[in-house]
């Protein structure tokens, strides 16, 4: 783990869980697994704040733990799911433009908590959903449910392990900690629950119901002692699916920008065909015949078979092998390339890293510095002098960005030397692009920023931090005092605790932190290009 | 052989490859070498391109914030307890509850977790303590209630561990019938707003050198 990676991990787990959490994490994650006496000596907490600590990571799935031969429980960190916690917003976003305001609800609610029982999590997002319905209005829990149930079915939630039956002898003394597994088949078998309700509000506005309402609330109370219906089935947000939805996404508009929004709408009905069928990771599609796409094609678009059938071709055709044909059964069967690797790399579509590579260099090192880079992606090998020729740069500007690109390390020279005993005068020195090298300095680089900007955004509230408790305290008094209907002037006479300057300064603070959140979720949109694409380079054999 | 790269380039760094093969020139000055770190604020040549806006970007800049709000309020936002007092004033008894060490705030399934991580699970109940004097509306033996006293003195202060775990259960279980007994009495204890008390603790450890009403 890098130190960028190390102390990105740390802000966010002090940011979202304080800083006893940040210590426990943090410790784990430098020294590694680590049984419980350890660690209370490690981070010199008391030992029930460890405990503590730990319950909350474990129930959020950033540490697991693991029984050792010799009977002590080891807790281990997971730095790169302590990472997604950045991603949050896009999951919950991207739930939202599935599934509407539910699907958003209910995977916030699951982000939220770590797992909940689906009795849980339903009864949770209906009573959301009640408090900003009208008056009189409530939401019913089989819409909430339905939306659940279809989450489930297109695998974007799936089920935690569960607690393995053991048969115990009375003997035997208890395990130290349960083992959890679950069967690949059961992940998304969602129980058959008829959970019954509508949301509740907060606060009954009607008085005579209050009564009612104490008296249904104990008792409901009393029923959520009992065990519910799904009683140790949990349900966790599925990461890897999201993960497969944004590349997916990627590649729709990286076809509808390369050709036409047509074949993204192919390629894209292509993809939904085969959702749940392609496992994570692998670099193909099953095939699908062109019957079976034409078919599922959406109803706004009315091409006709043999118009779909030449898109096909084309996207078969194109040197970037989007889509690869596998056969001709059924009028054709194609397949869908959903891996990212440098056999494609000639051009530089969307999902490719290389557009953040060449972006970077656009920004900091200006225009012709990327054309040399894309220059040397392309021919791969070039010398000093083919370089001055190629990209038209006269030599002592081209030198000047091949050396800073050197120190940088986006690029490298390669040795090919003429006679054995390596001369350096009989040598060609050839610069070349290393992709794999160049993803990760700039993936460390992402880290860096991100914690630079948290930092930065930390820093700004703190200098801020009197002013903003005063306006709070405002914005309190402005709200108790509009509830007890006082007069315009009065309400106008509070407003003016805040002085002009004052005021200025709390914009120029929320127009700041607001660039910065902002910066931070799209440095995480990089960060999920370039993890992809190492992690699916790694992969192949 | 490897005595043929000695000479060249007498009087400018010297280097172990031939260096024209990689442009620099005959002649050419070569940049000072670099004797320090580099600046932790380096001068920034290019602007950087401004964000993409639209409703994709402003949701999600929204949601972000959001999530942070909510988080903080979580019960799994671990603050640590309050420090002990040295001395206990009447005020504790109307204090809104504060975070408790040994006491956890929600309720995680135990069967999920390692045997080593349970401690006591707090009921949280608004405008409520934790620690109350016992009431006499339940009925409890002598030796029931010397030994709830001593235990509710020691809940403070004890660090809890497995072996104590089967009496707090027990007092668990008291507490539960007692607490929704008389949620609606006990929340009016008093006439007075409790979020308006205030002890003056926080101007200083002085406050109670004047303890003394003026004597006349």
């Amino acid at each position: 783990m890098t130190q960028a990676e190390l102390r990105l991990c740390s802000l966010l787990l002090q940011e979202h869980f304080g800083d006893i959490v940040e210590k426990v994490g943090n410790s784990l994650l430098r020294t590694g697994p680590r049984p419980l006496r350890l660690l209370v000596g490690d981070t010199g907490l008391l030992p029930d704040q460890v405990k503590k600590a730990l319950c909350v990571l474990i129930q959020h799935n950033l540490v697991r733990y693991e029984v050792q031969p010799r009977g002590s429980v080891e807790y281990e960190a997971r730095s790169e799911r302590i990472l997604r916690i950045l991603r949050y917003p896009r999951y919950i976003y991207t739930a939202k433009t599935l599934y509407g305001d539910p699907g958003e609800l209910l995977v916030e609610e699951l982000l939220l908590h770590g797992h909940l029982p689906m009795s849980c999590a339903v009864a949770r997002v209906a009573d959301r959903l009640t408090e900003t319905m009208e008056d009189g209005k409530t939401m019913d829990y089989t819409e909430v449910s339905s939306t659940f149930v279809r989450l489930a079915d297109t695998h974007f939630i799936q089920r935690c392990p569960i607690v393995s039956e053991i048969p115990q002898s009375t003997n035997a003394p208890p395990p130290p900690a349960p083992a959890l597994a679950i069967d690949e088949k059961d992940m998304y078998v969602v129980p058959r629950l008829s959970l019954v309700g509508k949301g509740k509000r907060r606060h009954s506005c009607n008085e005579e119901e209050e009564g009612e309402h104490k008296a249904k609330r104990q008792k409901q109370e009393g029923g959520r002692s009992e065990t519910p219906p799904d009683d140790g089935i949990y349900w966790q947000v599925n990461l890897e699916r999201f993960h497969q939805h944004f590349r997916d996404q990627a590649l729709v508009s990286a076809v509808a920008s390369r050709m036409d929004q047509t074949s993204s709408e192919v390629v894209r009905t292509m993809l939904r065909m085969s959702e749940v069928t392609t496992a994570s990771g692998a670099s193909h599609t099953q095939p699908l015949s062109s019957n079976e796409i034409f078919r599922s094609l959406p109803a706004g678009y009315n091409i006709g078979k043999q118009v779909l059938d030449q898109y096909l071709a084309l996207l078969a055709d194109d040197p970037l092998e989007f889509v690869g044909k596998s056969g001709d059964s059924g009028g054709g069967t194609y397949t869908v390339k959903v891996t990212w690797g440098p056999g494609a790399s000639w051009a530089l579509p969307i999902p490719f890293p290389h557009p953040s590579l060449i972006l970077l260099l656009l920004h900091r090192f200006g225009s012709r510095c990327a054309r040399i880079f894309r220059l040397l992606l392309r021919k791969k090998h070039l010398e000093q002098k083919q370089v001055e020729d190629f990209a038209m740069i006269p030599a002592k500007e081209a030198k000047d960005m091949l050396y800073r690109m050197l120190s940088e390390n986006l690029v490298s020279l390669q040795e090919i030397p003429k006679t054995p005993d390596h001369a350096p005068s009989r040598t060609f020195y050839l610069y070349t692009v290393n992709v794999m090298a160049a993803a990760r300095m700039l993936l460390h680089r992402c880290y860096k920023s991100v914690a630079n900007l948290m930092e930065r955004r930390q820093h700004e509230m703190q200098e801020n931090k009197r002013l903003l408790d005063k306006s709070q305290r405002v914005e309190a008094i402005l709200a108790s005092m509009q509830a007890t209907g006082a007069e315009v002037a009065q309400l106008h006479e509070v407003e003016e605790m805040i002085t002009g300057p004052e005021r200025q300064q709390l914009e120029t603070l929320k127009r700041n932190v607001n660039k910065i959140d902002a910066s931070e979720n799209q440095v995480d949109e990089t960060i999920f290009v370039l993890e992809s694409f190492i992690e699916s380079t790694m992969k192949r054999p | 052989l490897s005595m043929a790269g000695r000479g060249r380039g007498r009087g400018r760094g010297q280097m172990t490859f031939n260096v024209e093969a990689v442009g620099i020139g005959k002649g050419d000055a070569l940049p000072p070498p670099t004797l320090q770190p580099s600046p932790l604020f380096p001068v920034l040549e290019r602007r950087a391109a401004p964000l993409p806006g639209g409703e994709e970007g402003e949701y999600m800049l929204a949601l972000k914030q959001e999530l942070r709000r909510a988080m903080r309020g979580l019960p799994y936002f671990v603050k640590p307890g309050a420090p002990r007092r040295d001395i206990e004033r009447y005020s504790d008894k109307y204090q809104l509850s504060s975070p408790v060490d040994s006491a956890i705030d929600w309720n995680p399934d135990w069967k999920r977790l390692p045997r080593e991580l349970k401690i006591r699970v707090r009921r949280l109940r608004k405008g409520r303590t934790t620690s109350h004097v016992p009431k006499k509306y339940v009925a409890l033996d002598k030796e029931e209630t010397i030994k709830k006293l001593e235990s509710l003195e020691k809940k403070e202060e004890e660090v809890t561990s497995e072996e104590e775990e089967e009496k707090e259960e027990e007092e668990e279980g008291k507490e539960e019938e007692e607490e929704e007994y008389d949620e609606e009495e006990h929340e009016e204890e008093t006439d007075y707003v409790l979020s308006y008390f205030d002890n003056g603790e926080s101007f200083g450890p002085d406050s109670d050198d004047n303890g003394d009403e003026a004597v006349y």
